[in-house]
C-alpha cells in the first residue's frame, strides 16, 4: 500500500492548523522572562516599567502567580517558587495584547537575584556521580552476566576506548506552542504534542482538575522527534495564565533560543567500551559504561548503556550508567533515547575491533550474530540483522571498499565505505482505546486521540481502519488529536501505529461481530489495544543495516557523505511511501548527528552558546545527497495482529557510526567523538 | 507607533495600521489569519517564513511590515489557482516530500521563486540542493524534496526534461 | 523590539539628513541583519529611515574599465549580473555563498558590508560582550572561540566579521563610497573596517550612508572564492580565501589574496603575496607563503584548527588556480 498523505493538500497549501494558528477571540499573548544564572535565589523582580508599558495586561511572577495544586515536578512548578535550578529557567511571564508588546515589556523587567554557585562542567570523575535507581525505558542501570573482568584481560583482541556525544537538541521546525484558556470550569489547550491524552494526565493534576475540566487538541504537530512527548515548561506556564487571563486566551510560542533551555535535549554521554574476541573475531566480552550529565531539578537517565544487551552474541556482557548533577536545564526524550548514542559507540567500537582483528566489519558482525536475546535468553521474534547486512552490501557495492583506510582518492578528496547496525525494540504502551460509528451516510467515524508528527497517522490509520471494516478507505471519517476522542497512548517509541492500530483492529473487529455488515446509523463500539503475549516468551527487536560512503578533503578536512543506505527489518510496513520518508528522514537526522549537531555548553554561564538555527547545525539540503532506505517483506505476528513493530526511530540508530566508520575507511582517522566536524580531520 | 500600509496578499488588497515592529511574517499570521507562512526560527535562519514579495523569495521574518507599503505577497495558500494545486504543490504531493508539514509552505514559495529565479535554466540536482537549502527541513525529507523540484522543473511549460 | 517611528527617504541627502541628526536613528535598507538585532534589542534605535528605495540600485561600467555598485543592489541580482559574472567571478561565487537564496534576494551592497559579528555572545545580550556593551568584557575569551579571529584579534575583542561578499571586494580592491553630513567621501575597503574599539566595527561616523561600492578594472588575473564551513551551504565561513593568480613561465607573476573567517575584516595576505611573488607556481610554494601569513597568527583556544584550514585552503585555492593555466 501506498497511500499519498491524506494531509497533503492540506500541508502544501499550509492549511494544516499547528496549535498556535487556531481561530481565537481577544487573545493576549505571552512572553517570558528568564533567569540569567544557574543557581540561586531571584531576590526581586522589578516589573513596574513592564507593568507600565503599552499594552500590558499582567506581569506574572512566582509572587503573584496562581499557585499549582502540584509542585513535585520542578521541570513544570513554574513561578511556584524564587529557586533557579539553571539558567534559562522561567522567573516571570508578561502577558500583553500584541506579542511585540509583551516581549518589549518582558525585556523592561529588573533582575536581583541571590545568586550561588552554580556547577555547569559536566566531567566523568565528579565527585557527586551517582548510579540511577533505573533508566529510562524502565531498564536497570546496572546489568551483567559473566566475568567481564577475566575475559576482556585474557583476550587476544581487544578494544578499549571512550566514544563520546555532545548535547543535542531535537529542533523541530514547529517551536512549542500553546494556546490555553479558562472559562471557569473547563481549561481547553491546544498543545503542539505527541500526545494530547499523555499531556492531560501530566497537566490536569498540576492544576487539580479531573481530567473532564481539562480538553487538549492537536490534529497536526510540526515534528516533535521526542521533546514534545512530555510536556514542558512553556505549556505549564501557557496553561497557568490562562487562570491570570479573565477568560480569555493566551498564547505562547516559545522562540527557538527559549526552546535550548526550555524544551528538552539529549544529554552528552562519555561510553568506556571495551570489547574482547577471539582470534576469530567472536566476542567474549562485551564492557559499556556510561556517564552523563544530569539536571539537578529533574533526572533524566538516557540509556545509552542498553543496545549492547541486545545487539552480539557474548558469554560475558557488562553495561552500567551513572549520572552527574549538574545546575543544568532538564533533558528529556530525543528520537530513540538510549539506542541512538548508544549505537554510535558500539557500533563504532565494533568497526575499532574489526579493524584490530583484519576482519571484513559485515563478517565481524554476522560471526557474533545470535538467535537469543544475549541478557535475558529469550529467543528473538524475528533477528533479520545478516539478513539486512547482505542486502545492504549487495546493493550498495560493499565488495569495493578497500580494507585499507585512506587507499582511495580522488583529486584532493579520500574516499572510504563504513557499515554499521541498527536496532530499535517492538514497544507497545497499553491502554489505546478506539471507537468506531456508523453514520447515516454510510460512513465509518473513526476516532482516537492519536498524534500526527509527520509520521503519516492520518494517512495510516485510515488504511488500518478501512482494511479492518472492510471498506474502501474514502468510507472511513478518522478523527484523532483530541482528548474527546478515547485514550491514545503517545506518538513515542516507535509504538504509535502499532498501539493505535491494534485499538481501531480491535474496535473494528468487535464492531462486525456484533453488527455485522449491514450495521444501523449510529452503531458505536468501543475496544482497547489488546495486550501482547509474545512478548513473555520472545524478545521483540527491530534489527536494520546501515551503509556510508564518505568523501573526506584531504587539505581542508570537509567531510560529504555521498550516499546512504539504510536495510531494515521491522515487520509489516503499513504505508510503503510514509514509511520510506520515515526511514530515510530518520537517517538524514543521523546524518546531521554525524556531522554537524552539537550544544555547546559554557559551564561559566550554564547555557548553551550556539542557541540558534544559525548556530546549532541541521542538515541543509545541500548536506543530503544520495540517501536510500528499503526493508524486508515481513510480518511479525509476535508483535500483535498487526504485525508491525514501528518504524520512527530505528532509522537514526546507526547511521552516525556507519558514517564515522566511512570517514575512517577514507582517511585512517579514527573519531570517537561527535560531531565529525571537519578540525578532526586536519592533520 | 503605528503606521498604515496597503498591500496585496494572495491576490487580496489590505489597507492595515500595523506596529511599526511587526513583522510581514507575523501580520500576514497574527492580523490577516492566513496561517499558511510558518515561524520556525525567527531569526532569517529556516525559511519557513518564505513568501513571494513581488515575486521573489524573501525570509519575511526579517522583513518590517511598514516597509512593505504597495508591495504584492503571496503565500503557499494562494499560490494555487482554485482546486488546482500549484504544479510545485503537487509534486510535493507526489514526491512525498515533507512530512510534519512545518516547514512545506516556505519550501513551496522557495521552490516556486527559485525555479523563476533559474529563468528555465537545467538544474543539476547539486544546484537545486544548493538553491534550496535556506529551508530547512527537521523531519529530512530533503531527497524527496528534491525530487518533488525535479518534477516541477521538468515539467516547465516549455517542456524541458532532463 | 522598543518602540520606533519609521520614515522612507526620497533622497540620499534626506536619508543623511535625518539620521544625522538624531543619535538614535539608524538607517535600514533589507533589514536581515538590523531587525534580528533590534529583535533581541542589540540594537535599539527609536527612528528608522528606510533607505532601501533610494536610486542606489544600478550597477554600472565606469570609464576606466571598473564598476560602480549602487548601494541598494541586492546581494542576488549582484551575483547574477554579466559584468561581475564575467570580470569579476570570485565576488559573484562569494555572494552566492553567502546566506540563503531569500536572503540574498533583501540583503543589499552597503548593508552587507555593515553586517555585524556572528560571534554567539555578541548576540546575547545577557552574557558580556565588550562590542555589544562596552566595559563588560569579552565572553569568547575563555570560552567558545570556534568562530573567533587568528588575526590581529585585541584583548577586547576577538570577532570576525562575517561577510563573504567583503572579502571578493577586498581582493578587488574596492572603494567604499559614502555621503555624510559633511558631504561624499571614499574609503579603501582595506581600510573601511576598524577594530581599536569594539563597539565601532567601522570608520563611519554616525549618519554617514554608503552610496555605493566601486571596483577598478580587473587585473586579468583569474580569480575565484573558496568558502570552508560547518555545513555545505547555509553556514558562515569558518574560513574562506578569494585569490587572483596569474602564472608566467612556471613562476607567479601576479597575485592577490584575501581572506575571510580569521580577523574583524576581510584579511589582505600580504605576507603571504610577498612571498609568492616571482616563486615556482606549485604546492609548496602556496604553503609556503600560508606559513609566512601564518606566522603573525595568534589563535585561541578552541580555534587553532584554523591555521591548518588556511593552509589547506589556501593551497587548494592557489593550485586550482595555476592549474587552470
Amino acid at each position: 500500500m501506498s497511500t499519498p498523505r491524506i494531509d497533503g493538500e492540506l500541508k502544501v497549501r499550509g492549511l494544516a492548523p499547528f496549535a498556535y494558528e487556531q481561530r481565537t477571540e481577544r487573545p493576549l499573548y505571552l512572553f517570558p522572562v528568564l533567569s540569567r544564572i544557574a543557581a540561586g535565589r531571584v531576590a526581586a523582580l522589578d516589573t513596574a516599567a513592564a507593568e507600565a508599558a503599552p499594552g500590558v495586561f499582567a506581569v506574572l511572577t512566582h509572587a503573584n502567580a496562581p499557585k499549582l495544586a502540584s509542585t513535585d515536578n520542578l521541570e513544570l512548578a513554574v513561578l511556584q517558587s524564587a529557586d533557579i535550578g539553571f539558567r534559562g529557567q522561567i522567573i516571570g511571564a508578561v502577558l500583553a495584547e500584541t506579542p511585540e508588546e509583551a516581549r518589549y515589556a518582558a525585556g523592561l523587567v529588573g533582575h536581583s537575584y541571590d545568586e550561588s554557585a552554580h556547577d555547569a562542567r559536566f566531567r566523568v570523575d565528579h565527585p557527586d556521580a551517582y548510579t540511577p535507581e533505573g533508566v529510562n525505558g524502565g531498564q536497570q542501570a546496572d546489568v551483567s552476566k559473566g566475568d567481564v573482568d577475566a575475559a576482556l584481560a585474557s583476550a587476544r583482541t581487544a578494544v578499549d576506548h571512550v566514544y563520546t556525544t555532545p548535547i543535542e537538541h531535537n529542533n523541530p521546525m514547529e517551536p512549542h506552542t500553546a494556546v490555553a484558556q479558562w472559562d471557569g470550569r473547563t481549561l481547553t489547550l491546544f498543545d503542539s504534542t505527541q500526545g494530547v491524552h499523555p499531556a492531560r494526565s501530566v497537566l490536569a493534576p498540576l492544576f487539580g482538575l479531573e481530567p473532564d475540566r481539562m480538553h487538549v487538541i492537536s490534529p497536526y504537530v510540526g515534528g516533535g522527534f521526542g521533546s514534545k512527548g512530555t510536556p514542558h515548561a512553556g505549556e505549564a506556564l501557557t496553561a497557568l495564565a490562562a487562570f491570570a487571563a479573565d477568560g480569555r486566551p493566551v498564547k505562547y510560542a516559545l522562540t527557538r533560543q527559549q526552546m535550548f533551555p526550555l524544551a528538552g535535549y539529549r544529554e552528552p554521554t562519555h561510553q568506556h567500551i571495551r570489547l574482547a574476541a577471539d582470534p576469530g573475531g567472536r566476542l567474549t566480552a562485551v564492557s559499556v559504561d556510561v556517564t552523563e550529565p544530569t539536571s539537578k531539578i529533574k533526572e533524566f537517565a538516557e540509556q545509552a548503556g542498553v543496545p549492547a544487551r541486545t545487539m552480539y552474541a557474548a558469554p560475558n556482557i557488562r553495561s552500567t550508567h551513572r549520572l552527574v548533577p549538574l545546575d543544568v536545564p532538564v533533558a528529556s526524550w530525543f528520537r530513540a533515547p538510549g539506542e541512538c548514542p548508544g549505537m554510535f559507540g558500539l557500533e563504532t567500537a565494533m568497526d575499532d575491533l574489526a579493524a584490530a582483528a583484519g576482519i571484513d566489519p559485515i563478517e565481524l558482525r554476522r560471526r557474533n550474530d545470535t538467535d537469543v536475546d544475549p541478557m535475558s535468553g529469550k529467543p528473538f521474534s524475528a533477528r533479520h540483522l545478516v539478513e539486512c547486512l547482505d542486502t545492504g552490501a549487495e546493493r550498495f557495492g560493499w565488495e569495493r571498499r578497500r580494507p585499507e583506510p585512506g587507499s582511495r582518492r580522488e583529486g584532493d578528496w579520500l574516499i572510504g565505505l563504513g557499515v554499521a547496525s541498527s536496532t530499535y525494540p517492538f514497544v507497545r504502551i497499553p491502554g489505546s482505546v478506539a471507537r468506531v460509528r456508523y453514520r447515516a451516510d454510510g460512513r465509518y467515524e473513526v476516532g482516537i486521540g492519536a498524534a500526527e508528527l509527520g509520521t503519516g497517522t492520518w494517512t495510516s490509520l485510515t488504511q488500518i481502519a478501512a482494511e479492518a471494516l472492510g471498506c474502501p478507505k474514502e468510507s472511513v471519517m478518522l478523527a484523532i488529536g483530541d482528548t474527546d476522542e478515547p485514550n491514545a497512548t503517545i506518538a513515542g517509541g516507535s509504538s504509535g501505529t502499532a498501539s493505535w492500530g491494534g485499538a481501531i483492529i480491535a474496535a473494528a473487529d468487535e464492531f462486525r461481530e456484533k453488527f455485522g455488515e449491514r450495521p444501523e446509523p449510529d452503531d458505536e463500539v468501543r475496544a482497547e489495544s489488546p495486550t501482547v503475549t509474545d512478548a513473555e516468551n520472545f524478545s521483540l527487536h527491530s534489527f536494520g543495516a546501515q551503509f556510508a560512503e564518505v568523501r573526506v578533503n584531504s587539505r581542508t578536512g570537509e567531510v560529504r557523505v555521498d550516499r546512504l543506505l539504510g536495510v531494515f527489518s521491522v515487520g509489516r510496513v503499513i504505508n510503503a511511501r510514509t514509511a520510506r520518508s520515515q526511514f530515510i528522514g530518520g537517517m538524514t537526522m543521523g546524518l546531521g548527528m554525524a556531522l554537524h549537531e552539537e550544544s555547546v555548553m559554557d559551564p561559566r554561564f550554564g547555557h548553551v552558546v550556539n542557541h540558534d538555527l544559525a548556530g546549532y547545525h541541521v542538515p541543509a539540503c545541500a548536506d543530503v545527497h544520495d540517501i536510500d532506505a528499503i526493508w524486508l517483506d515481513e510480518r511479525d505476528e509476535h508483535a500483535g495482529k498487526l504485525g508491525a513493530r514501528g518504524i520512527g526511530e530505528i532509522g537514526i540508530t546507526g547511521t552516525a557510526a556507519a558514517i564515522a566508520n566511512a570517514a575512517y575507511n577514507a582517511t585512517g582517522v579514527r573519531v570517537r567523538d561527535l560531531p565529525l566536524t571537519l578540525d578532526k580531520f586536519l592533520r | 507607533m503605528d503606521a498604515s500600509i496597503t498591500m496585496t496578499v494572495d491576490g487580496r488588497e489590505h489597507t492595515l495600521t500595523v506596529d511599526t515592529r511587526t513583522t510581514l511574517l507575523d501580520v500576514v499570521r497574527d492580523h490577516l489569519n492566513n496561517w499558511s507562512p510558518k515561524k520556525g526560527c525567527d531569526h532569517g535562519q529556516c525559511g519557513a517564513c518564505t513568501m513571494l514579495v513581488d515575486g521573489r523569495r524573501v525570509t519575511t521574518c526579517l522583513s518590517l511590515a511598514v516597509a512593505q507599503d504597495g508591495r504584492d505577497v503571496v503565500t503557499a495558500a494562494g499560490l494555487a489557482d482554485g482546486d488546482q494545486l500549484h504544479p510545485v504543490q503537487q509534486a510535493f504531493i507526489d514526491q512525498d516530500a515533507f512530512q510534519c508539514g512545518y516547514c512545506t509552505p516556505g519550501q513551496v514559495c522557495s521552490a516556486v521563486g527559485m525555479l523563476d529565479e533559474a529563468g528555465g535554466a537545467d538544474l543539476s540536482d547539486d544546484e537545486i540542493r544548493e538553491r534550496m537549502s535556506g529551508n530547512l527541513c527537521r523531519c529530512g525529507a530533503y531527497v524527496n524534496i528534491v525530487a518533488a523540484v525535479r518534477q516541477a522543473a521538468d515539467g516547465a511549460p516549455d517542456g524541458r526534461r532532463s | 523590539m522598543i518602540p520606533f517611528a519609521y520614515s522612507r527617504a526620497d533622497t540620499t541627502a534626506d536619508a543623511v539628513r535625518a539620521v544625522s541628526a538624531d543619535p538614535d536613528a539608524a538607517f535600514i535598507a533589507g533589514g536581515t541583519n538590523l531587525v534580528d538585532h533590534m529583535r533581541l534589542e542589540i540594537a535599539t534605535p527609536r527612528t528608522l529611515v528606510d533607505v532601501s528605495r533610494l536610486p542606489l540600485g544600478d550597477v554600472i561600467d565606469t570609464a576606466d574599465g571598473g564598476v560602480a555598485i549602487g548601494a541598494s543592489v541586492r546581494n542576488s541580482d549582484l551575483a547574477e549580473h554579466p559584468a561581475v559574472r564575467s570580470r569579476y567571478p570570485a565576488l559573484s561565487t562569494a555572494l552566492l555563498s553567502g546566506a540563503s537564496g531569500q536572503l540574498r534576494n533583501l540583503a543589499t551592497t552597503g548593508g552587507n558590508l555593515l553586517q555585524r559579528t556572528r560571534c554567539p555572545y555578541f548576540h546575547d545580550p545577557t552574557t558580556p560582550c565588550n562590542k555589544r556593551e562596552p566595559g563588560t568584557g569579552c565572553s569568547a575569551l575563555g570560552g567558545y572561540a570556534r568562530d573567533a579571529a587568528i588575526f590581529a584579534a585585541t584583548p577586547d575583542c576577538v570577532a570576525t566579521h562575517p561577510s563573504d561578499m567583503a572579502v571578493a571586494l577586498a581582493l578587488y580592491g574596492g572603494v567604499v563610497q559614502v555621503l555624510g553630513a559633511a558631504g561624499d567621501r571614499e574609503i579603501p575597503l582595506n581600510e573601511f573596517y576598524a577594530n581599536e574599539d569594539p563597539s565601532h566595527d567601522t570608520v563611519l561616523a554616525h549618519g554617514e550612508l554608503i552610496t555605493g561600492v566601486r571596483l577598478p578594472p580587473p587585473t586579468g588575473a583569474p580569480s575565484t572564492y573558496r568558502k570552508v564551513r560547518d555545513r555545505e551551504s547555509y553556514a558562515f565561513a569558518l574560513v574562506s580565501v578569494a585569490a587572483s593568480l596569474r602564472v608566467d613561465g612556471g613562476h607567479v607573476a601576479d597575485v592577490r589574496i584575501a581572506c575571510g573567517g580569521v580577523a574583524h575584516k576581510p584579511w589582505r595576505a600580504a605576507r603571504a603575496e610577498e612571498a609568492l611573488r616571482g616563486a615556482p607556481a606549485s604546492a609548496a610554494s602556496y604553503e609556503a607563503a600560508a606559513d609566512a601569513e601564518l606566522a603573525a597568527a595568534d589563535p585561541l583556544p578552541g580555534n587553532e584548527f584554523k591555521r591548518r584550514l588556511l593552509r589547506g585552503t589556501l593551497t587548494a585555492v592557489l593550485s586550482e588556480l595555476s592549474e587552470e593555466q
